[in-house]
């Protein structure tokens, strides 16, 4: 059998992933995992969904050459432009794909998780789109440092509620969310916001950003000649932007694939979120895979000045790309990430989140060749850190 | 498989009476009142106790064991410790005793190391709600076993009867049937749903006991519920009782819960 860093039919990425999850959930994460490919394969399905990917969030997103970052760094960087998406980021390719699931499957509410609230206002929009009641859970400290996704939330009609629980931040909004759906079994679809949980969210998540690198594939045969970049670069919080921009990628390793991690004050600072290196196997939310712990099993808290990558887990597909060297991982700190963020502003006339530009301060880290073709995922704009870079600069 | 008949939770469930079972969080209040609770329990009549294991991200509870576990963490609690703190319980204690908590605390301790440990201080019993009954079955009941453990498994109303069945073959002991579609420490009493679900599940004949869990907090819910099932646990309604009071007044709550027997 060929080797594989895709989904196995167990639901495992090599030794990752699964379904650990209470009885309570069973029901609900069973009845998605026997029916999501079923619904995903369904021509009316298909065809709804790339209809509102092209109408309504603007797709496809441009593959665009960045001319003056690339002649800082002496070689070729595309940017994917998931910041152009409507809503401003990557996260709105999943939330629309889950939105028709959940009307397939006769849902009538929608709960989800967020972090930075792009997630939270992706899943707000689609509720909103299709009429749906929509219920957002959020950690107490994230509202606080993203205040202007929690109005756009708000104003979208979704019911924002804080997780004041452990951290605070998006793995409690996690937690909280996961009791949601225990207390409303029937009725209510988990819009999870990225490549993380039970089998088949991680599965399902991906497939629905794939469209990244689908469309990677045909815009750099157009531009370059071919679909085959030397290099693709993702953020990785949860991992979803990241799994989009390697999907169709993954088993070509001719690809070379990084994966770019947060790591706070610093690795060895106790204020990081870099979970590949600080993180052990073991099971979050859901799933079998690498998290922040401490030796007796508990769950830490872990830090990033970017709300959307302090997540103390990563998916499980990642979690394999790590362990089996097909993805090189590299930890970014948050100053080396807001001078990144400053360059691309100043190089490109483009600001992006503070997510985003911890993949772009890969160029400092690393040298690549003047030949190289590299792949960046622009995860999402920076409209909503504006704040967070005013503060850090003194602006 | 036949060292488990001995077990005590196995000779608990043939008495002749409805068990009241008490869930209480390990290292909560105070760090070392773990052995008194256990005590105070045992002393008051109450014929199982679930031990909870705390866990920083307790998913199928609800506020007050969350608080309890935040609490019993803070404090200092581990593994190792709660171990520590059960190595002469039995020279006190004879009533079934289960370990409750999440898998990953268990999982870094290593799985056959943590039975062991259970085995060697006394330990009937585990419930782990996020341990799924496939994986169990699949890589860890052999080692279970072999430690001469129970592993409860849980239903809850929208579990399939197919799935019911397979749960009741993998199981050796009892089955915990949650109440409601809920999270620990809703009180809300028990409606037509309830009562229609506990008679469902009381007409299917199962090979083992149910005992009814989550939502149990008065007299009156554990009367209801002991009327379908083999016993009921509390768990919630203890943890606020021993907060508001002290772990002292432990009779003032089990002395209510029991008053029409
Ligand atoms: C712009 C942006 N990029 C990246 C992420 C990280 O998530 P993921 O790793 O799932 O792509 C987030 C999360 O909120 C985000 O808003």
């Amino acid at each position: 059998m060929k080797e594989t860093y895709n989904i196995n039919e167990k639901g495992y990425y090599g030794e990752f992933g699964g379904a650990y999850i209470p009885e309570m959930l069973y029901p609900n994460v069973e009845e998605l995992r026997q029916n999501y490919l079923k619904i995903m394969a369904e021509p009316s399905f298909q065809k709804e969904f790339h209809a509102l990917l092209k109408d309504y969030v603007g797709r496809p997103s441009p593959l665009y050459f960045a001319q003056r970052l690339s002649e800082k760094y002496n070689t070729k960087i595309y940017l994917k432009r998931e910041d152009l998406n409507h809503t401003g980021a990557h996260k709105i390719n999943n939330t629309v794909g889950q939105i028709l699931m959940a009307q397939r499957l006769g849902k009538t509410r929608i709960i989800a998780e967020t972090g930075a609230g792009q997630h939270g206002v992706a899943t707000a929009t689609v509720c909103a789109l299709m009429g749906i009641e929509c219920v957002v859970y959020m950690g107490e400290k994230d509202i606080a440092r993203q205040a202007p996704n929690v109005a756009r939330m708000k104003m979208l009609g979704a019911k924002v509620v804080p997780a004041l629980s452990g951290s605070r931040t998006l793995k409690d909004a996690t937690n909280e969310a996961m009791r949601d759906w225990i207390n409303n079994p029937v009725n209510t679809h988990y819009i999870v916001g990225s490549v993380v949980g039970p089998h088949p969210f991680p599965d399902m998540v991906a497939r629905f950003q794939a469209i990244v690198s689908e469309e990677i594939k045909s815009q750099l045969l157009e531009k370059e000649g071919t679909e085959n970049p030397d290099y693709l670069i993702a953020c990785v919080g949860g991992g979803s932007n990241a799994a989009g921009t390697y999907y169709h990628y993954l088993d070509n390793e001719t690809v070379k694939i990084i994966a770019v991690e947060a790591a706070g004050l610093g690795i060895d600072s106790g204020e990081s979120a870099a979970t590949s290196v600080l993180g052990k196997e073991g099971i979050i939310h859901g799933s079998k895979t690498l998290l922040m712990q401490t030796k007796d099993g508990q769950i830490t808290e872990p830090y990033s000045i970017s709300a959307g990558l302090d997540y103390p887990g990563v998916g499980p597909m990642h979690a394999n790309l790590y362990k089996t060297g097909r993805a090189e991982f590299i930890a970014i700190t948050d100053d080396e990430a807001m001078t990144a963020g400053l360059e691309l502003s100043q190089l490109e006339g483009i600001i992006p989140a503070i997510e985003t530009s911890h993949a772009l301060a890969i160029f400092e880290h690393k040298t690549f060749k003047p030949n190289d073709i590299i792949v960046l995922n622009l995860s999402g704009r920076g409209d909503k850190d504006l704040q967070n870079y005013i503060d850090y600069f003194k602006l | 498989m036949k060292n488990l008949i001995m077990n005590r939770i196995n000779q608990k469930l043939k008495e002749d009476k409805k068990l009241l079972s008490i869930y209480f969080t390990a290292g909560y209040p105070d760090i070392n009142d773990t052995t008194t609770v256990i005590q105070n329990l045992e002393k008051n009549g109450v014929d199982m106790i679930e031990i909870g294991l705390p866990f920083s991200d307790p998913l199928a509870d609800g506020p007050t064991i969350q608080a309890s576990s935040t609490k019993a963490l803070h404090n200092g609690m581990t593994s190792e410790l709660l171990f520590e703190q059960l190595k002469d319980i039995r020279k006190s204690v004879s009533i079934p005793l289960i370990i409750m908590g999440y898998f990953n605390p268990m999982f870094q301790f290593g799985v056959e190391a943590f039975c062991n440990r259970c085995q060697e201080v006394g330990i009937d019993g585990l419930i782990i709600p996020d341990l799924p009954v496939d994986v169990y079955n699949d890589q860890y009941k052999d080692i279970f076993e072999k430690y001469g453990l129970i592993n409860v498994l849980l239903i809850t109303p929208q579990t399939s009867d197919d799935r019911i069945r397979f749960i009741d073959s993998v199981s050796d002991g009892f089955i915990y049937m949650v109440s409601s579609a809920s999270v620990t420490g809703s009180s809300s009493g028990f409606g037509n749903e309830q009562t229609d679900y506990f008679e469902r599940i009381a007409s299917m004949n199962l090979k083992n006991p149910q005992i009814i869990g989550f939502g149990i907090s008065d007299n009156e819910t554990f009367t209801q519920a002991t009327k379908y099932a083999k016993g009921a646990i509390i768990g919630s309604a203890f943890i606020k009782h021993i907060t508001n009071y002290s772990i002292s007044s432990i009779s003032n709550f089990t002395d209510k819960i029991k008053q029409s027997d």
